[in-house]
């Protein structure tokens, strides 16, 4: 411990948990209400609710970062209290790691075990004779017991080109962060700038992939379990990148107002931990949906 | 260990330069408790919220026992049942029984570590105000066309997406933001005890509350994400087409399962060892005993946590799983009784010459030892798979976990509360109705639980608004026993009412005789802020 102790700062009431508590409960009465409207054909209030609470959160995070920014800026806080960041930072990676295992169980499940199983492997011969008559398993499933046809997605080409642009983008916020705590501004800038472009790229690709996969592969999200994983994986994935590419443009713009310091940038280094988090994920859909 | 707490230097917010940040006056009104940023504000704010919800869910548990009450379908229909029994389950683990822990967690675990709040108060507040919007969601949801989730809390597919309502929708969000809270509250708890303990508060001195607390936390933050995977499988398979739990997608159902319990079993313990942790605090202090083997504690959560991770499919015995799978699932889960037991064996060794007294905390935690100890032998009867096969979904089940759930975690939080409950408002409860409350529960929840041993092991399913004849005279006595149970909480009701209005005589500081740790140094009540600059631990 310190010689003398710097007081943690414990903030005083705020508005900001109330409005987004709000903006959660309309977003999920919204999604909900949308979902099942659209699934009964009916149009309804569900996606306007959703959008007020979409944008209600959006402007419940400007004002809590601003508030946090400020507090920071006119240094209320203590070491202590950015261990308490960057430890809760890292927690949350760990559950996002958690929410993606979900998905890859699911995945390694249905290869390993489900699709075998019914195509009659272990003891379950009965099982491919009598309910599912003819079905071969395969992997990618491209043809389920259903008898849903489609064509898997081949690694080569876009796959690859986007996997070396995350990589590349990986080393690039690495410089920038180099370059934020030897306090050489330009290279920041310079690579935070490219950082951003290469993720912005490597959506641009993936919404080709995606158009590419239903139009002329047909492969879609009802296409089978190999269709389902696919998607939510690399979805959930985009959806990731989308955050931190728009994380790493709020930093970005924080970096031109000449915040951060080389030994005070919480909020940088916890957006460039969640870009290498998203990285990592990435690398094993490449190996496990893509290549094996 | 807690002798060694000693506080050099005790602190109670006295005046300090850098101080103009802390409101030293408490705010008033509505608006305290909706912007509040206070441990204690938001720890009261989990505790009222969980003691609602447990009467909202015992509510839904008191149709279910009327209409078990006779055989044959007497007061609802069957769907509507089988939303009673889902909502019940739902409702007493995510909104009574999570909420009330956490609740003690906010109160208690800077009190105990000498931090002055929670790591993240400003998140702190967002953790809990999710919670009433999400159960507004899931209690709205009853009345959607087609009925609320009829699937039972472990939303089985193909229940949950071939063969359920359109609210499934509600569910499955609701059960997202549910989640997020959760993950929350505990990142903030675990942020708390690595980060926020006084100087000299080691690892090995920590009360064993902040302990379970922590490995809670780990457990959380590992598994709720994963049960947000599942619902969103759900809500995919259900309405946008994808096959992760049908057969004809090349999925399965059992698959599901799989999904399900992986954050179930990790979920069951989430529940549990804050209870050990509560039970370790007070035993100690009624039987003016050091704790008999803290370390062996430490360790003893630690393995059960490690372990949860590894017997989920002990659940699914009867679903389909190759011969060996069934075979590890049985030993690994056989393997949890062991350092399970040494908690029961730590507990009974504290209370063996010790000068014991039996105070309403200490009569809620002996009851717990027992009963608990029920609920864990029943489940080691459940873990032998063979054996399981003629248990399953039955009403044995039922007894298994409401011994775990009811005289377990219930037990124990209702423990917690007499025990902490005059530090936090400066005044004793009144003891003699808290008296009535515990022998009242104490005997209605034998007569509402044990028999369900009997019809469960004589074959009645669970989940089933109606039953065959010779089960009759059993399920009478257990309804009955269900609506003494529910009655006698009312007198917990006025007890925490009374308290919070602050009747009673005036405590100590130490309040309990043998009590010892940071809390009791504190005046009683607990000042609004604690421990601004942190105490000294020798």
């Amino acid at each position: 411990m310190q010689q003398e102790y710097q007081k943690y700062y414990v903030p005083a009431q705020s508005y900001w948990p109330i409005v987004g508590a709000i903006a959660l409960f309309l977003i999920a009465v919204g999604a909900g209400n949308f979902v099942i409207e659209s699934t009964r054909g009916e149009s309804g209030w569900g996606d306007n609710v959703l959008g007020v609470g979409i944008f209600m959160l959006l402007v419940m995070l400007f004002g809590w970062f601003k508030d946090q920014i400020n507090e920071s800026m006119s240094g209320l806080y203590s070491d202590q209290l950015g261990r308490s960041y960057r430890q809760g930072m890292s927690w949350f990676i760990f559950s996002e790691v958690m929410f993606f295992a979900a998905f890859f169980g699911a995945l390694f499940y249905a290869r390993m075990i489900a699709v075998p199983w019914l195509g009659g492997s272990s003891n379950n011969a009965m099982t491919n004779e009598v309910l599912w008559p003819g079905f071969q398993a395969m992997w990618p499933l491209v043809e389920t017991p259903g008898g849903v046809n489609t064509t898997p997605m081949s690694w080569a080409g876009l796959p690859t080109i986007n996997t070396i642009i995350l990589l590349i983008s990986s080393v690039t916020l690495h410089f920038a962060h180099v370059g934020l705590e030897q306090d050489k501004r330009k290279q920041l800038t310079a690579m935070l700038g490219a950082t951003i472009l290469l993720g912005c790229v490597f959506l641009f690709l993936q919404v080709e992939e995606y158009i590419h996969a239903y139009q002329e592969l047909g492969l879609t999200l009802q296409s089978g379990v190999y269709g389902n994983t696919f998607f939510l994986l690399t979805g959930f994935h985009g959806m990731h990148v989308t955050l931190g590419t728009l994380i790493l443009m709020v930093l970005f713009l924080r970096v031109i107002k000449g915040h951060f310091t080389p030994d005070n940038h919480f909020a940088f280094q916890a957006g460039s931990w969640y870009w290498h988090f998203v990285d990592v994920v990435w690398v094993m859909l490449f190996v496990f949906v893509y290549v094996l | 260990m807690s002798k060694a707490t000693e506080i050099i230097s005790p602190e109670h917010g006295a005046a300090d330069a850098h101080d103009d940040h802390h409101e030293h006056h408490i705010p008033k009104g509505l608006m305290r408790w909706v912007l509040t940023t206070n441990h204690k504000d938001i720890g009261t704010l989990y505790l009222w919220f969980a003691f609602i919800m447990f009467l909202v869910g015992g509510a839904m548990a008191m149709v279910i026992r009327a209409e078990l009450f006779q055989p044959g379908l007497q007061i609802v229909e069957p769907n509507f049942f089988n939303q009673m029994t889902t909502v019940h389950g739902l409702i007493m683990v995510f909104g009574a029984v999570m909420p009330a822990f956490t609740g003690l967690a906010n109160w208690l675990i800077p009190m105990m570590i000498g931090a002055p709040d929670m790591a993240l108060p400003r998140m702190n507040n967002w953790s809990f105000w999710i919670l009433p919007f999400a159960f507004t969601i899931l209690l709205a949801s009853l009345f959607v066309e087609g009925g609320g989730p009829a699937f039972g809390w472990t939303f089985y597919a193909p229940l949950s997406t071939t063969y359920s309502g359109d609210s499934t929708a509600l569910f499955v969000f609701s059960v997202h933001i549910m989640g997020i809270s959760s993950i929350m509250g505990a990142i903030n708890v675990i942020v708390t005890i690595f980060n926020m303990r006084a100087p000299g508060m080691t690892w090995m001195k920590m009360p064993l509350f902040v302990w379970t607390w922590l490995i809670t936390a780990f457990l959380l933050i590992a598994v709720m994400p994963v049960l947000a995977g599942a619902v969103t499988m759900v809500l995919t398979d259900k309405f946008f087409g994808t096959s992760f739990f049908d057969a004809a997608g090349g999925g399965d159902p059992v698959m599901f399962q799989h999904i399900f319990w992986f954050f179930g079993h990790p979920e069951v313990y989430i529940m549990i060892l804050p209870a050990f942790g509560i039970i370790s605090q007070i035993i100690p202090t009624f039987s003016r005993k050091r704790l008999f083997g803290y370390a062996s504690m430490v360790y003893a959560t630690t393995s059960i946590a490690l372990l949860s991770f590894i017997v989920w499919a002990h659940h699914m015995f009867t679903t389909g799983m190759p011969v060996a799978a069934e075979m590890f699932f049985m030993f690994a889960t056989m393997l949890i009784s062991v350092p399970t037991g040494v908690k029961v064996f730590n507990w009974v060794a504290t209370m063996w010459r010790g000068s014991m007294t039996f105070e309403v905390p200490m009569l809620f935690a002996l009851a717990f030892i027992v009963l608990f100890t029920i609920g864990g032998l029943s489940g080691l009867m459940l873990a032998i798979t063979p054996v399981d096969f003629q248990y399953h979904d039955t009403y044995f089940v039922v007894a298994h976990f409401h011994y775990v759930l009811v005289t377990g975690a219930v037990f124990s939080i209702m423990a917690a509360v007499y025990y902490w409950i005059p530090k936090w408002t400066g005044r004793m409860f009144d003891i003699t109705l808290a008296k009535w409350h515990f022998w009242c529960s104490l005997i209605s929840v034998n007569v509402l639980f044990f028999p369900m041993h009997f019809v469960g092991l004589a074959g009645m399913p669970r989940r089933i608004p109606d039953y065959a004849l010779q089960f009759a005279d059993f399920n009478k006595w257990i309804s009955l026993g269900g609506f003494a149970f529910g009655l006698s909480q009312l007198i917990f009701l006025a007890v925490m009412i009374k308290a919070c209005r602050k009747q009673g005589e005036p405590v100590s500081d130490q309040v309990w005789d043998g009590a010892e740790g940071l809390e009791w140094e504190i005046p009683s009540p607990a000042p609004y802020h604690t421990f601004e600059t942190p105490p000294v631990v020798k």
